[in-house]
């Protein structure tokens, strides 16, 4: 199978040499030839997400498990269509609401999805670190959707490919990340993604939401949220639980609004052009105002959402050649 | 326990409280040691050529958390106070007397009372039943006991009885569910952390406590600089307060928990590399008193979880002595020194005569290769589980023979 822009792909070492991981648990060990290389693969899937006919069979009779084990909506919903539209057979576990939480279970129920034969497992769960136990149990691809305050490596990808596609280019960039850095794994792997691509990463919260040695990551700390704000090209927004913002952390949604809140007057202290996302579910009236989430030309919000699709569609595409046998990854 | 014929250890190096070991032997008759130095062996004496290696004092390990017999002998343990943290807690008379029977004839268990009723942190235990029964000091368990007024009841109560009050150091407020010290390791994992000074403000607050009621107050671990200069200047204004380390806060710093290696969470948790030097300090000047394994072996069901899952805790002893006579090769403290930290110190801790090579004292005695190498590997230990920290690391020292009141084990 060729790629659709040979030009595209031909920057990068021939065969599994451009991607040479079983797994993907996590954007932080990953070279930027490497990110870039998934990025890159994912194009094809933009264009053939936005067509008529939206399939492709090159997974046709792989089994893909997604082995949720704590709630989600969006990445399941994304990483199922992905498989589909490849052609793979897609089952879902929901094991956020059975008994199956932690202990010698979850390594029971890697093998138990081991002696499946699953050709690529996705994992979400709630611990950091989870994925990793699993993927070292299991004889398949693992594909980590997230672990617990950690990493989420799809929404890494398709967060850079989102910014590539509206600014060309990531290096050089400003990106003001807002929000819950402490609890985000969102976070983390946006870190890790951009920095290796050359951004500037500015992270911003209140002191009790930031991470102690944050600034070890190659960002740079602000509580100050206009500061933050101040020439950035992209602005990403994070979600801020609920329950985090009854007292334990923040006095009130109100009070966390005035201080980190999204508006439109806060959005001017950015470039005129800069890029607005937000990975989802939104607090509408908290973390950002309604009027900048729809902002046509600079919400990019919706567009995240599609982008996801076509990475997820590329990290199966790419972690799975070496099951199909592709010719310099078997 | 049985008589047994006399015995006589000759031609090893006897580690005495200073200076450099000694060429020279023991002779031991009824459980206790008669002679050091020239000694010469009676007719019917049991004779052991020690062989040029050092005749110590058994290890006294203060705060284990299993009777793990096989694991303490290969490290040389023969007396091990055992914590409360037992299911159920020992915070019952019966419980103690049982525990305290619990190893004998090969190894003595000294229980620690539980400090309160099911180790909650409110109600006082019955600690004078208790220390009747056998317990030989008091402990707060795994955890701080959060209100200053109960604490206070408890140290006074407990000077009054004459019990050492052990405790964990951990502001459990700031603590909250961590399971890593805040910081760049913490941060890049995604693991739940508190600020190192949790130690700090625990120490802080249980010094005063314990000159305020005249308690003695030993701290079972301390593992940052902030804690060990609180213990420093209370010692030298001379409160009666003492502190503990496991080898893995000298050895270690949280670069160990990369890759989410279950077997580095410990409670407290793995500190900067600053804190590990501060400690190695507090080692050298005389701050920290007692070096204890904090044996806890774990299965895979307690550690082949997610991180934050898994229980904390390390299987020690087996290392306990390699990993502190490495301390002596690196120069932080003398031979000498390390058999106070192993032995003396926590023997006079707990009140029992032992712990030093002197007439009178129990012949509790061990053989040490003190220079022979070998590897730690976590699948052959002789514990009950395999959760070192050390795995795969080479360390040098072990006991090739060990006798508890003169008899030998094994």
């Amino acid at each position: 199978m060729t790629s659709p822009d040979p030009s595209a792909t031909s920057r990068y070492p021939a065969g599994s040499a451009a991607f040479p991981h079983r797994d993907l648990t996590g954007l932080a060990e990953l070279a930027p030839w490497e990110l870039l290389y998934l990025m890159d693969e994912a194009e094809q899937w933009v264009d053939l997400n936005r067509s008529a006919s939206k399939r492709d069979e090159r997974l046709h009779g792989l089994t893909i498990i997604n082995a949720f084990f704590e709630n989600s909506t969006r990445t399941l919903l994304s990483f199922e269509i992905a498989g589909k539209r490849l052609g793979a057979d897609v089952v879902n576990m929901h094991a956020a609401q059975s008994s199956v939480k932690k202990g010698e279970t979850l390594i029971d129920t890697a093998m138990t999805l081991n002696a499946m034969h699953a050709d690529a497992i996705v994992i979400r769960h709630q611990s950091s670190g989870a994925v990793q136990l699993i993927a070292d149990k299991v004889d398949c691809p693992v594909l980590n959707a997230g672990d617990g305050q950690h990493e989420h490596p799809t929404q890494g990808l398709l967060d850079a490919l989102t910014i590539r596609h509206s600014k060309g280019e990531i290096a050089g960039l400003i990106v003001t990340i807002c929000g819950d850095i402490l609890h985000s794994r969102v976070a983390r792997s946006n870190i890790h993604c951009l920095t290796t691509l050359g951004a500037q990463v500015r992270v911003c919260a209140p002191p009790a939401l930031m991470p102690a040695g944050i600034e070890q990551m190659k960002v740079t700390p602000y509580y100050d949220f206009d500061a933050a704000l101040d020439g950035a090209d992209v602005v990403m927004m994070l979600r801020l639980q609920q329950e985090r913002m009854s007292g334990q952390f923040i006095p009130s949604p109100r009070e966390y609004r005035h201080l980190y809140g999204l508006t439109l007057e806060r959005l001017a202290r950015a470039k005129p052009d800069a890029l607005v996302m937000h990975p989802g579910p939104m607090n509408r009236g908290v973390e950002i105002d309604s009027n900048v989430a729809d902002l046509a030309g600079r919400s990019a919000i919706t567009r995240q959402v599609e982008m996801g699709v076509a990475i997820r569609m590329a990290c199966l595409d790419v972690l799975t050649r070496k099951a199909r046998g592709v010719e310099g990854w078997a | 326990m049985s008589m047994s014929a006399p015995l006589t250890i000759t031609g090893g190096k006897l580690v005495l409280a200073a200076g450099e070991p000694q060429s020279g032997g023991i002779r031991c008759e009824t459980g206790r040691i008669v002679a050091i130095g020239e000694v010469s062996a009676q007719p019917g004496d049991t004779v052991i050529d020690a062989k040029g290696q050092l005749i110590a004092p058994g290890l006294v390990d203060l705060g284990v958390f299993a009777i793990d017999k096989a694991a303490f002998h290969f490290g040389g343990i023969t007396r091990a106070a055992l914590m409360p943290d037992q299911n159920p807690p020992l915070d019952h008379p019966a419980r103690v007397r049982f525990a305290a029977q619990s190893g004998k004839p090969d190894l003595w268990v000294h229980p620690l009372a539980a400090a309160t009723r099911g180790l909650e942190g409110t109600e006082l235990a019955e600690l004078a039943l208790m220390r009747d029964a056998g317990a030989k000091a008091v402990a707060t368990g795994r955890r701080w006991i959060g209100d200053s007024g109960t604490m206070h009841r408890l140290l006074s109560y407990a000077a009054m009885l004459n019990l050492t009050v052990i405790t964990h150091a951990e502001d459990a407020g700031l603590a909250g569910n961590a399971v890593a010290t805040a910081g760049e390791m913490a941060t890049r994992y995604g693991l739940p952390a508190a600020p190192a000074e949790a130690e700090a403000l625990a120490v802080a607050r249980d010094i005063t406590l314990a000159e305020l009621s005249g308690a003695r107050l030993h701290f079972r671990q301390i593992t940052t600089r902030a804690a060990c200069d609180l213990v420093r200047s209370a010692k030298a204004r001379g409160a009666s307060v003492s502190a503990g380390v496991t080898p893995a806060h000298f050895m270690l710093s949280d670069t160990a928990i990369g890759d989410f290696r279950t077997f580095t969470k410990l409670s407290p948790p793995l500190r900067s590399e600053a804190d590990r030097m501060a400690v190695r300090a507090a080692l050298a000047d005389g701050t920290i008193d007692v070096i204890c394994s904090g044996h806890d072996p774990r299965g895979p069901e307690d550690k082949r979880l997610p991180f934050a899952d898994a229980e904390p805790g390390m299987a020690g002893a087996e290392t306990l002595l390699a990993l502190s006579l490495g301390l002596v090769r690196d120069g932080v403290i003398d031979l000498p020194r390390a058999f106070a930290l192993l032995a003396a110190n926590p023997a006079r801790l707990l009140g029992v005569e032992v712990g030093k090579l002197e007439i009178g004292f129990e012949a509790d005695i061990a053989i040490i290769a003190s220079e022979r190498p070998w590897i730690v590997d976590s699948d052959r230990m002789a514990a009950s589980a395999g959760n070192t920290p050390f795995d795969k690391q080479g360390v040098e020292g072990r006991v090739t023979a060990l006798f508890k009141g003169g008899k030998q084990i094994g």
